[in-house]
């Protein structure tokens, strides 16, 4: 089961015959995705290592019957091909760019309510159901398939996370990660929503960093609504105000957004914290032996 | 990115955004110049430094003759002015706003911040200008009002009304303030700023609406469309490792401590630095290389590292994604060699093509001390730099 993509999933990368796109659409169909079809505006007709290229999007779909979009296109036309993406309603649309300016990503934004769209990203790691499908730029082999889900804003960090639960055994039925920007597709308790509806996972990594509110948000939707354990990690405790950390998203600006009352609020709200990145493996193996 | 306080009001000034007259100066003579030109009997002479607090520190003075803008401006020029923002070393003042003065009658504020929550910008004003909006907001959050900007309708009118009457204006000086808030609202979005803030905005004697001070941010992400705005970046006011290592794709930023970091991606760095303080030390740097990383990458991450003489002891921590551990093992040999890297080298991979990079790693003869995992690491480095 898991959630949002599995070994059905048919997907199209916009830009893939970019250096990135081409490289990651190989490694992904390399993996068991199944990789139909790309868009490059312009080199339509023509086959990139045996992936048929389309003009449009829209072209893709209809000769394909693609349902999920993984895109590549560089940060200053990223945003209209998602916004492509959107205007002809395909359901999942993944986006790795990293860079696309704030402005751009408020339109996405204000496009996607009411549409039938669900964004990932941008500026993330994309997602995989272990043994099933990988869309994105994670390493596949350090996964295997289970029962905790795992969501994150930061990349390298879930690689981390998703490796300490493979050590010991621990498998994972879907990893989101839902990137470093400020304005994103989708939130944690959008995913939330569907790993509590997923029969098949029996608990929740959710990695968050400093800035913003939406692992606070989160927690105080966990609490409410939550029927399955959640261990939680949220990087930069050692952050200094005012400095964005690599991520547009990860600068502290006052108040609740530091890493001590995100902790502090995720504690309160039933969640079970790892102040180390180091603990989240053994975290989980801990509150699994309690389901 | 920031720009100064005159920078940030010539941009609104090109919107028709009411601001005073003023010029800068780099010299004494400049800026009895420019008062001069401006005519009248009062000006402000204002250091131009990116930090905020600058009347506080002694940076913003009302001189009420030639004479006296004369005296402020050698006093102020070359002077290291400290403000809450500047940190205890100060910042070192090499220009200078020579303004009209106003008859300031109130004070207000105005700015324009995203709200993350809803992927929407909020204008905000508040009847209490010339503080920091965080107290307000901490200590009577009534007296912020807040409009929400649709990114379809763009600014409306009613979002003018809502913002002007909540703050107490009325008549001539409602309208003037609406205008205002229009115009900052087209300067925002023409020029992809991130925050705008107008602190204090505030009403004359002879009832108009003006800046008295700005503070514009631009998203980094849409410079690219901004050469202008590049344009107006002053290296002066960066780090000028931070400014090397942008150059090669690192994001690096400089800490207080004396462990260096060489990480792969955002969150895993910042990570790294969290794990390094729950063992007892302190880190010396943020630095990721990114994903795109290569020998020469890595070589110049280190090189930049070094350049910190507090540093006793680097953590190389790579989770191989995109990044593949044989290629940081190339980088970090390389760097060891070429800079003579004399301080203990903790290096823990893991990822792509790991036991390729361990074994370039053991090979090399280089004094290196392994690590098994992110645990391990950290107190392999802390004890190194000799923490706990």
């Amino acid at each position: 089961m898991a959630i949002l993509i599995n070994r059905d999933t048919k997907l199209i990368t916009l830009g893939l015959t970019g250096k990135q796109g081409s490289f990651h659409s190989l490694q992904c169909r390399d993996y068991g995705t199944q990789v139909v079809g790309g868009v490059t505006p312009g080199k339509g007709g023509i086959m990139h290592e045996g992936i048929p290229v389309f003009n449009t999007a829209f072209e893709a779909v209809k000769q394909t019957g693609a349902n999920a979009a993984m895109v590549f296109v560089p940060p200053p036309f990223a945003a209209d091909s998602i916004l492509e993406c959107i205007e002809m309603e395909m359901p999942l649309v993944i986006a790795i760019t990293e860079g696309i300016p704030v402005q751009d990503m408020i339109k996405v934004k204000n496009a996607l309510k009411g549409s039938k769209t669900r964004l990932i990203g941008p500026n993330c790691p994309g997602v995989i159901t272990p043994g099933e499908c990988k869309i994105g730029i994670m390493p596949g082999h350090i996964h295997m398939p289970g029962r905790v889900g795992v969501i994150s804003r930061s990349g390298t960090l879930t690689y981390e996370a998703v490796f300490q639960l493979t050590q010991r055994n621990i498998g994972q039925s879907t990893c989101v990660g839902i990137g470093g920007d400020p304005v994103n597709g989708t939130n944690f308790i959008d995913v939330l929503e569907m790993f509590n509806a997923d029969k098949d996972t029996d608990a929740v990594i959710m990695i968050g960093e400093i800035g913003g509110s939406a692992e606070t948000d989160a927690g105080r939707w966990i609490q409410k609504n939550f029927k399955k354990p959640v261990v939680s990690f949220i990087a930069g405790a050692a952050a200094p105000a005012g400095k964005r950390m690599g991520h547009a998203g990860a600068i502290i600006s006052g108040g609740d957004d530091t890493a001590e009352a995100k902790f502090r609020i995720l504690q309160e709200c039933g969640v079970t914290i790892a102040r180390s990145p180091a603990e989240l493996g053994q975290k989980v193996a801990e509150v699994l032996k309690k389901v | 990115m920031n720009v100064h306080e005159y920078q940030a009001k010539e941009l609104m000034r090109a919107q028709g955004i009411s601001v005073l007259k003023g010029g800068v100066a780099t010299t004494v003579d400049e800026a009895v110049k420019v008062a001069e030109k401006l005519g009248g009997k009062v000006w402000v002479v204002k250091a131009q430094i990116h930090a905020g607090g600058r009347g506080k520190g002694g940076g913003v003075k009302l001189a009420k003759s030639l004479d006296e803008v004369k005296k402020h401006a050698s006093e102020i020029l070359g002077m290291t002015l400290v403000t809450h923002q500047t940190g205890p070393e100060g910042k070192k003042v090499l220009k200078l706003l020579i303004e009209e003065g106003c008859d300031i009658d109130k004070e207000y504020y105005v700015g324009i911040v995203l709200d993350r929550s809803i992927g929407k910008f909020v204008m905000m004003a508040s009847s209490e200008g010339g503080v920091e909006i965080e107290k307000i907001a901490h200590e009577s959050p009534e007296k912020i009002i807040k409009s929400i900007i649709d990114p379809a309708a763009g600014f409306t009118q009613a979002a003018g009304r809502k913002l002007g009457f909540g703050i107490g204006l009325k008549g001539d000086q409602l309208k003037k303030a609406i205008s205002f808030f229009e115009g900052l609202y087209k300067m925002f979005m023409a020029n992809d700023c991130s925050i705008a803030e107008i602190n204090p905005l505030v009403t004359t004697k002879s009832g108009d609406v003006i800046a008295l001070d700005a503070k514009l941010n631009f998203d980094d992400n849409a410079l690219f469309r901004h050469p202008e705005i590049e344009a107006m970046r002053d290296p002066t006011e960066e780090s000028a490792q931070e400014l090397e290592a942008g150059k090669y794709g690192l994001s690096y930023i400089s800490l207080d401590g004396n462990i260096g970091c060489l990480v792969n991606g955002a969150g895993l760095a910042m990570g790294t630095l969290d794990i390094i303080k729950l063992n007892g030390g302190t880190p010396a740097n943020f630095l990721d290389v990114g994903g795109g990383a290569n020998k020469e990458t890595v070589e110049k991450a280190f090189s930049i590292i070094l350049q910190d003489k507090n540093v006793k002891a680097i953590l190389v921590n790579i989770f191989g994604g995109i990044m593949k551990c044989d290629i940081i093992a190339e980088g970090v040999i390389a760097a060891a060699k070429s800079l003579g890297v004399k301080v203990p080298l903790v290096v823990r991979l893991e990822g792509t093509n790991v036991s390729l990079g361990k074994k370039m790693l053991n090979e090399s003869g280089l004094k290196i001390i392994a690590a098994d995992d992110l645990a391990d690491a950290a107190k392999k480095v802390v004890a190194a730099a000799g923490g706990k």
